[in-house]
């Protein structure tokens, strides 16, 4: 099954079960838990189940698409229910199915594995999903958002697509998988890998991202002032990635790196709360939806 | 009246391994505990667990508690009677309270007060109304992590996914979490199916044959005889790390060995490195030769049957290899960098930010590894090994494969520095100046590795309490009380004169060089040395010495750790013998007596006034040079022994607080230098002798 087709068979899997297929949001960010409709949407009271596929940036990863395993973007598919599902193991069990996965022909564990992303003031409880000892997903129930409780409690399965693929087509080389027919990822994504990781570790400007980070922190805090959560929060999201390629380049120093963790921290927490009050605000619309969801 | 058996089963999605075990006993234990609080008898108790479920199950559970017989008391007599001999009003309300009638009210004596009592007798109440009451049982089971899911308020190990209660045939009404208890149970993920089960008897078979084994013993069993087999087969040896097969046996429901390979090439990393990538990253078994010579396959075990194994294997080679050919990118890539270069990329490293950085660090390190190898009396070679063994101690921190694989730093650096030509006494020295690494470590075997050991805790634990980091009562961020631990161990371990003063002494004025303390030298130091003792306190516990010969040995200052261990198990193995306590008791008197001194004087043998002041004299001078001479602490002991009988003499025609200043002051002279001595083994007068 090519990558193309794992995404569709994802996308009606979980759409059949209720959630908004999504797209990917255009910020860039260094992971699915990062978008807007998965770190604002699991705050607060109200439902949300949604499905979308997320390139994510990780700056340090880059190698100049050269190392068969390591990518400066890759994709994940990002599953958010809340709340969490009382079958949602199952459901998760099923998409592997749709996707040509037996579980009688593969040793499939659940393997604990709690995550945390202080930078976000995100924790949370769960497993790595093991197929055959390979680590194919990342099923997490969220505790915490932006320092607030989770109540009620997202689940959140984030699947490493090409890591799957990787598996399913059988292939050693990340470049090697089909995106769809006679296209592979090296055809599509070869270029962008080399300039990103040449960008990202030779010709950055530090002093430029120093100036950046400034820029879009004062104006993450200036928006939130204003009530103004997403666009706030896009710049929350520059700020972190700014901080990825400087941090990726050398450039911050250990005793450095802790205080602008807590920069971006304090602006996520800010954000999660401001989000929390204008939902309030707006009497948490979602919660008094009636269930006329059409699927197909 | 018949008894039944008691089945209760909590089913969960997966379970952190490392919790089942323990879960598992605490609900066996909590329900035990509840039965006897309960006065329910029952014929036995059996604990169940896999990563999806804990369960117990009781054998022979009453239908009743037992009955109790028990005597209530009332007011006193003179309470409960009314001038006219008559029931008070107190006497009938406390009757009505028991429900009983005035007539069943008697007296009886406590204390020499009369009070009034009734027989009571309570009926055991049905056990079918008890049961439910392990539902606050469940819930109050507690977990290294805990969790939430969906709406529920409840705090768990995992989500609750069903609940068996069983009471023979009968279902134990109650719900936790939503989740209303019921008589089915899931079987294997993949495998099996849900059963109904009807008697708790039948649980395990039913569950077998769902592809479930419930016993965790037997499914260990099973994979240890599995791994038997292929071992048998392949003609391999798999050595079991006990740890590894215990959390490998709580990530199944029904478990199935099988082995795969990797190229054979990837041999040529250290053995480390392999191990590593199998055990802690995959949690395979590495497969060896029957000469012990790591091979190119492992051994895994799957959650399932043994169809499709093929499949699973291949599955399995390919994650191992990736994760191998990353570690052959890191180990060539770090092979291409030289020591010097790693060194360099120390100085952009934070160690701590008031401490400043790693290279900082390595160099406080250095100057104090040639300190202590100057006293530990190393040769100049060896001086000059130690001090290159400091200088790239920590080189290895700035590679790839100590980045991706930390819990080896130190053996990278041993293999690296010998890829690089240092000399093989220095690579050792860069793995063992880590050593011991916890509790069950062994201390570095070679002197160079001891020392540079030494200095690298020493300014660790100098250095953090000179900023006030300094561990109370369970806050040890910095894992000081380990650390401190291993240069007891080390110094007890290694027979060195060195004295820890001495050695605090060094680190404190490399600090203060560096300007880092925050607090006066001599504070730091007091702090440390009381830290340090009770240090050496907890080594001899662990040795089973008593607390008062502990006392006795700590009492001044430490010295020589091996020394200062020597006598206290000297002491330990002494105290039951013979003449133990009469030796004691006459040291501890010249002790006791001698701090009545008030002012310093020479002993004057012309104030003796009798032979056996001078007796007591003689034998003190005779024994200052046997006490020095003498090589063990067991000889120096029988040299202070031997100073009793002239002592009692002493004391028995000695009157030492005499009227007269100068003879009085002249006897304590004499005691004040014997007491001088024998404190250097002890401070006798803290040892009991009963």
């Amino acid at each position: 099954m090519n990558i193309q087709d794992m995404i569709l068979t994802l996308q009606r899997h979980w759409s059949q079960q209720g959630c908004i297929l999504m797209q990917a949001y255009d910020v860039e960010k260094g992971a699915g838990t990062m978008s807007p409709y998965t770190f604002l949407r699991a705050i607060g009271p109200e439902p949300w189940n949604v499905a979308y596929v997320e390139p994510s940036r990780r700056p340090a990863d880059g190698r100049y698409g050269e190392n068969p395993n390591r990518l400066y973007q890759h994709h994940q598919f990002q599953v958010i229910m809340k709340p969490s599902p009382d079958n949602i193991q199952e459901l998760y069990l099923e998409s592997l199915k749709a996707l040509g996965i037996d579980p009688l022909k593969h040793d499939i564990r659940f393997v604990e594995d709690n995550w945390e992303n202080p930078s976000l003031g995100c924790a949370g409880l769960g497993w790595e999903v093991w197929l055959d000892g390979m680590e194919i997903t990342q099923f997490t129930y969220f505790q915490q958002v932006g320092g607030l409780e989770c109540k009620p409690v997202s689940v959140e399965i984030t699947y490493g697509i090409e890591r799957l693929a990787s598996y399913i087509q059988d292939k050693e080389n990340v470049f090697d998988l089909e995106w769809t027919n006679g296209f592979t990822v090296k055809d599509i994504f070869y270029q962008p890998e080399y300039e990103h990781s040449k960008y990202t570790f030779e010709t950055s400007d530090p002093d430029m991202l120093f100036g950046l980070f400034n820029i879009y922190e004062k104006e993450a805090h200036r928006q939130m002032e204003n009530g103004l959560v997403h666009p706030a929060y896009d710049y929350v999201l520059k700020c972190s990635h700014t901080f990825n390629i400087l941090d990726a380049r050398g450039s911050i120093s250990v005793t450095e790196r802790t205080g602008y963790l807590a920069r971006v921290r304090n602006l996520a927490r800010k954000v999660a709360k401001t989000f929390y009050e204008e939902r309030e605000k707006l009497g948490f619309p979602i919660l008094n939806k009636k269930e006329d969801v059409n699927h197909d | 009246m018949t008894n039944r058996d008691v089945l209760i089963e909590i089913g969960l999605e997966e379970m952190p391994a490392r919790f089942v075990t323990s879960s598992m006993n605490q609900l066996a234990e909590k329900i035990e505990a509840w039965l006897h609080e309960r006065q329910i008898e029952f014929s036995g108790i059996t604990a169940f667990s896999t990563p999806r479920r804990l369960a117990v199950s009781i054998k022979g559970t009453a239908q009743f508690q037992k009955d109790v017989n028990e005597e209530a008391k009332g007011p006193a007599k003179k309470i409960a009677l009314d001038q006219e001999g008559n029931w008070s009003k107190a006497a009938m309300g406390f009757a009505r309270g028991q429900g009983v009638t005035v007539e069943d009210l008697f007296f009886k004596e406590l204390n020499g007060v009369e009070y009034v009592y009734v027989n009571k007798f309570i009926k055991g109440q049905e056990v079918r109304n008890l049961l439910p009451e392990l539902k606050d049982l469940i819930t109050s089971l507690t977990f290294p992590k805990n969790m939430r899911w969906a709406d529920e308020d409840l705090r768990f190990v995992r989500p609750i996914k069903w609940l068996m209660a069983l009471y023979g045939e009968e279902i134990i009404p109650f719900s936790i979490a939503g989740v209303q208890t019921g008589n089915e149970t899931r079987g294997h993920r993949f495998l099996g199916e849900s059963s109904v089960i009807q008697t708790a008897g039948e649980y395990e078979a039913k569950l077998k044959s769902q592809k479930v084994i419930a016993d965790p013993a037997e499914r260990k069993q099973m994979i240890l005889s599995q791994i038997k087999q292929i071992e048998k087969d392949q003609n391999w040896t798999i050595p079991v790390d006990e740890e590894l097969l215990e959390e490998v046996n709580n990530l199944v429901e029904y478990p199935t060995a099988l082995f795969g390979t990797f190229e054979e090439e990837f041999l040529e990393l250290p053995e480390e490195v392999l191990v590593t990538s199998m055990k802690e990253h995959q949690r395979y078994f590495p497969v060896k030769n029957k000469e012990g010579k790591l091979l190119p396959f492992f051994v895994t075990v799957r959650n399932g049957n043994d169809e499709h194994l093929d499949i699973v294997a291949r599955g399995n080679e390919k994650v191992l290899r990736a994760r191998l050919a990353d570690a052959a990118f890191f180990y060539n890539e770090d092979k291409k960098t030289s020591i010097e270069d790693s060194l360099k990329k120390l100085e952009s490293i934070v160690y701590h930010e008031e401490l400043g950085t790693l290279a900082e660090k390595v160099t406080r390190v250095r100057k104090l590894t040639s300190l202590i190898a100057e006293t530990w009396g190393l040769n100049a070679e060896e001086q000059k090994l130690a001090d290159r063994a400091a200088e790239i101690s920590k080189f290895d921190l700035v590679t790839h494969m100590v980045y991706e694989f930390p819990e080896l730093q130190g053996h990278m650096g041993e293999k690296y520095a010998l890829l690089k030509g240092e000399d093989a006494r220095v690579a050792a020295a860069i793995n063992e100046h880590y050593m011991p690494r916890n509790a069950e470590d062994s201390v570095p075997s070679s002197s160079i590795g001891s020392i540079v050991s030494l200095a690298e805790k020493l300014d660790t634990i100098t250095a953090c309490f000179s900023i006030g980091i300094i561990p109370t009562g369970s806050q040890d961020p910095y894992a000081l009380r380990r650390q401190a631990s291993g240069i007891v161990s080390i110094l007890a371990e290694n027979n060195t004169d060195v004295r820890l003063e001495e050695l605090l002494e060094s680190a404190l004025s490399i600090i203060e060089e560096e300007k880092l303390a925050k607090d006066s030298v001599e504070n730091i130091k007091k702090e440390l040395l009381t830290f340090f003792k009770a240090r050496v306190k907890h080594l001899l516990n662990e040795r089973k010495v008593r607390y008062d010969l502990i006392d006795a040995v700590l009492e001044n200052e430490i010295g020589s750790v091996s020394s200062l261990v020597e006598r206290a198990e000297v002491l330990e193995a002494k105290r039951s013998s013979e003449g133990f306590k009469e030796t004691v008791e006459a040291l501890s008197r010249v002790m006791n007596i001698s701090s009545k001194a008030e002012i310093d004087v020479a002993i004057d043998e012309n104030l003796f006034e009798n032979s056996y002041e001078s007796g007591l004299n003689k034998k003190y001078m005779s024994i200052l040079d046997e006490y020095a001479s003498v090589k063990s602490e067991e000889e120096r002991y029988e040299v202070l022994a031997s100073l009793q009988p002239e002592i009692e003499e002493y004391f028995e025609h000695t009157m030492v607080m005499a009227d007269d200043e100068t003879i009085r002051n002249n006897r304590l002279a004499l005691l004040s230098a014997v007491t001088k001595a024998i404190r250097q083994f002890a401070e006798w007068n803290k040892i009991i002798t009963a």
